[in-house]
């Protein structure tokens, strides 16, 4: 590690995450124009289907822009985003088309060793394939090979493209349309890279399916497009992570992520979100603005969102389920904490369509510092959803007497037959617990940790086990110093 | 092991301890008795470090160091040991998963290894059941839910796993009712031990039946005003603290 490293590496803070690697990048120019659009699209050699449906979402955004149709019901607040300063891609030179090691570039490979995420063969995590995207790139997919003897297809959308052109074809935009929503129409034109699953129909995926998404250069921002497609009778068990470098400036990142289960098909996305949430003053921290939903297209099929967000400057990311399928279920696990000048605006929609449709909300918000944290749900049953049920309980801890949190819960209901419960409960970290536990020989920050990981249990623990301690550990590093 | 002199502590800029002085040794026990509001309490939280009391004058010394110097964690790693009048709940936070933490902490701080899950697992169902606690209390989160009976009895729990030197007794008989005060009082006798004091602090004489004190101190706005041997709880008992607060020109409760 170098001097200038380690001075970055104690400015943080608690981010251990903020170093930049020294790696040759080609970039886009700043700038999004439909040249811009065009040039992203020759660079990934795309059929010209993808080019006009970037071409179509590319001009549905502008006209957006142009409207000032920009989302502002979100209970955040940032100066206006330039989106004429910034680049729209950015990748390792040269382009690396990988099939071996050797041709990643040492620089990336330590990057995602520190991050510890390693790709080389004998130090992967056991039971866990990953996809290593590299600012607006994959640089590598291992366990491809195994999970191909199934039929599984695991790979970077890029590739997707190529090699699957009739399944990316038909779901790419199927969930969430690029006219879905303002980030959703950006991230349509300009998506560069992301994963794309598809489990054919009977097979249960014999390993975690991962992907880090990695932010490395500056000035840029990451769009990244995520495709699951479980098919009749399938499983998966999917696993996402996320970090970026330390810089004075707000980047943006704007996902897109659809998620389909045929009949009897399940599929678990798991967050842990990471990304740098700025300093102590609010400078600097990525902007995480992010479109995930899932369709539970089949009959009994289930859709499980579990997220643990605990960076950005700001977030706001609502994943969510159409309950379309008879008996389908939807779930949403959260853990939402903002610490220093952290916003977080973050729930889910549940639409039941389908008869007999069940969905289960669990989100557990904490306050910290100046933070800000706010819990936006819809539960929306339509006429035709008879016998659904939803359960929804939102718990927000404070920590601290200048952090906020909010609950803004919306239900409709247009089907007499079904039951929606809502609970709801705001409770402080109280000066009395810390003394509790001090008098039982906790440290004060012992004593914090031990508190929050119990009001998160319900939460964390459905996350894969090696995960759950890294989730626990990430609590504990980003509320350092919040209870004095 | 426990020397007080002359302490004073306040609470938002009023005076609740006016100048005590009490000095407690290994094998001992001894009881504070006193109306409400008179600082019994306060003298607990103070000697255990509460953060809300601020210590004004005085100095206490406990085994040998300066106890005021000390935060509260430390004095408890010490082997100081307050069982709460209101015990606090910790909604979510398993009681095992709490209490091997603070355990392990206290081991870490004796150079001690610290104990893993199964061994502390057997740890606490023996004293569970030395107790006669329901172990499947400690699998549930820290005193939410529980009733006045079994917050006090995890009190004692947290006190047997603990094992400290010094005990400080905060109401322990509040709420429970003959039986259970009965079956407390046995805990609190059964781990006792030569080198460990005990400090029961306490407005009815009654746990005294059971918990036999050495020496016996009445404390009346914010000063120990009388000190002699269990006959003055039972004095206590029955003429009530206003003869002894006149003896000593207040008036009781604190107040006039």
């Amino acid at each position: 590690m170098t001097s200038k490293e380690t001075v970055r590496e104690l400015e943080t803070q608690g981010y251990k995450y903020g170093w930049v690697t020294d790696v040759e990048e080609e970039s886009a120019p700043p700038g999004l124009s439909e040249d811009i659009v065009r040039w992203i699209s020759a660079k990934k050699e795309e059929p010209e289907w993808l080019l006009e449906w970037r071409l179509r979402a590319f001009r549905h955004f502008m006209k957006l822009l142009e409207d000032k149709q920009n989302p502002t019901w979100a209970n955040v607040s940032h100066p206006p985003i330039d989106f004429q300063a910034m680049s729209y891609y950015a990748a390792p030179k040269p382009k690396l088309e990988l099939e071996s090691l050797d041709q990643v570039d040492a620089e990336i490979l330590r990057t995602y060793e520190k991050l510890g995420i390693p790709l080389e063969e004998q130090k992967r995590l056991a039971g866990v394939a990953v996809d290593a995207i590299f600012d607006s790139v994959s640089v590598m997919t291992t366990a491809k090979d195994t999970l191909a003897k199934q039929g599984i297809i695991f790979s970077s959308v890029s590739e997707a493209v190529k090699e699957h052109p009739e399944l990316v074809k038909k779901y790419l935009g199927s969930v969430v349309p690029y006219s879905d929503n303002f980030y959703a129409a950006l991230n349509s034109a300009v998506f560069s890279d992301g994963s794309f699953v598809y489990i054919p129909p009977g097979v249960r995926c014999p390993l975690e399916i991962s992907t880090y998404f990695r932010i490395n250069a500056e000035g840029s921002g990451q769009f990244e497009r995520t495709l699951i497609i479980a098919d009749k009778g399938s499983y998966v068990s999917y696993l996402e992570g996320c970090s970026a470098p330390m810089r004075d400036t707000n980047q943006l990142h704007a996902a897109v992520v659809e998620l389909i289960t045929m009949d009897d098909a399940e599929i678990k996305y798991a967050t842990i979100q990471n990304w740098y949430p700025g300093d102590a003053d609010g400078k600097g921290g990525i902007y995480n603005f992010v479109t995930k939903r899932g369709k539970c297209a089949g009959a009994n099929s289930k859709i499980s969102w579990t997220q643990v967000e605990t960076g950005s400057a700001i977030t706001w990311k609502y994943p969510s389920v159409l309950l379309q399928g008879d008996n389908s279920v939807g779930e949403f696990y959260s853990v939402a904490l903002v610490n220093g000048r952290q916003q977080a605006d973050t729930g889910t929609k549940m639409t039941h369509i389908g008869k007999n449709t069940s969905s289960t909300i669990i989100s557990k918000g904490i306050s910290a510092g100046h933070g800000n944290n706010t819990y936006r749900g819809l539960v929306k049953i339509l006429p035709k959803a008879t016998g659904a049920r939803n359960f929804t309980r939102c718990d927000s801890l404070l920590i601290g007497d200048q952090c906020g949190a909010h609950t803004v819960p919306y239900i409709e209901v247009e089907n007499p037959s079904s039951s929606v419960e809502h609970e709801a409960s705001t409770t402080k970290v109280s000066e009395e617990q810390v003394f509790y536990a001090q008098q039982r020989g906790l440290s004060a920050e012992a004593a914090q940790t031990l508190i929050i990981n119990g009001f998160v249990r319900d939460v964390v623990k459905r996350l894969p086990l090696e995960f759950a301690v890294e989730a626990n550990r990430l609590l504990e590093l980003n509320l350092e110093g919040a209870v004095g | 092991m426990l020397e007080i002199h002359d302490l004073h502590a306040s609470v938002n800029g009023v005076e609740i301890l006016k100048g005590i002085d009490l000095r407690v040794d290994a094998g001992e026990t001894h009881a504070i008795m006193g109306p409400n509001g008179s600082g019994k309490s306060t003298l607990a939280l103070v000697l255990a470090g509460h953060p809300a009391y601020e210590v004004t004058s005085g100095s206490v010394s406990f085994d040998g160091a300066d106890l005021l110097a000390l935060g509260p964690e430390e004095r408890a790693r010490r082997g100081l040991f307050l069982s709460f009048q209101h015990p606090i709940e910790i909604p979510g936070l398993r009681l095992d998963h709490f209490l091997r933490a603070g355990y392990n902490e206290v081991r870490k701080s004796r150079d001690e290894d610290e104990m893993d899950v199964l061994k502390f697992d057997r740890l606490i169902r023996a004293k569970a059941k030395d107790i006669r606690m329901d172990a499947a209390l400690t699998k549930r989160s820290v005193n939410e839910g529980f009733s006045g009976g079994e917050k006090k009895r995890n009190e004692l729990l947290q006190m047997a796993i603990l094992e400290p030197k010094l005990r400080i007794l905060d109401e322990v008989d509040s709420g429970l009712d003959v039986d259970a005060l009965r079956s407390v009082a046995d805990g609190i006798n059964a781990l006792a031990t030569p080198q460990s004091a005990t400090l029961i602090v306490t407005h009815y004489q009654r746990i005294l039946d059971y918990v036999v004190p050495d020496a016996v101190h009445i404390l009346i706005d914010g000063r120990i005003v009388r000190s002699g041997d269990k006959q003055l709880a039972a004095e206590i008992e029955s003429k009530g603290y206003e003869p002894v607060a006149e003896a000593a020109g207040l008036a009781p409760a604190g107040g006039s």
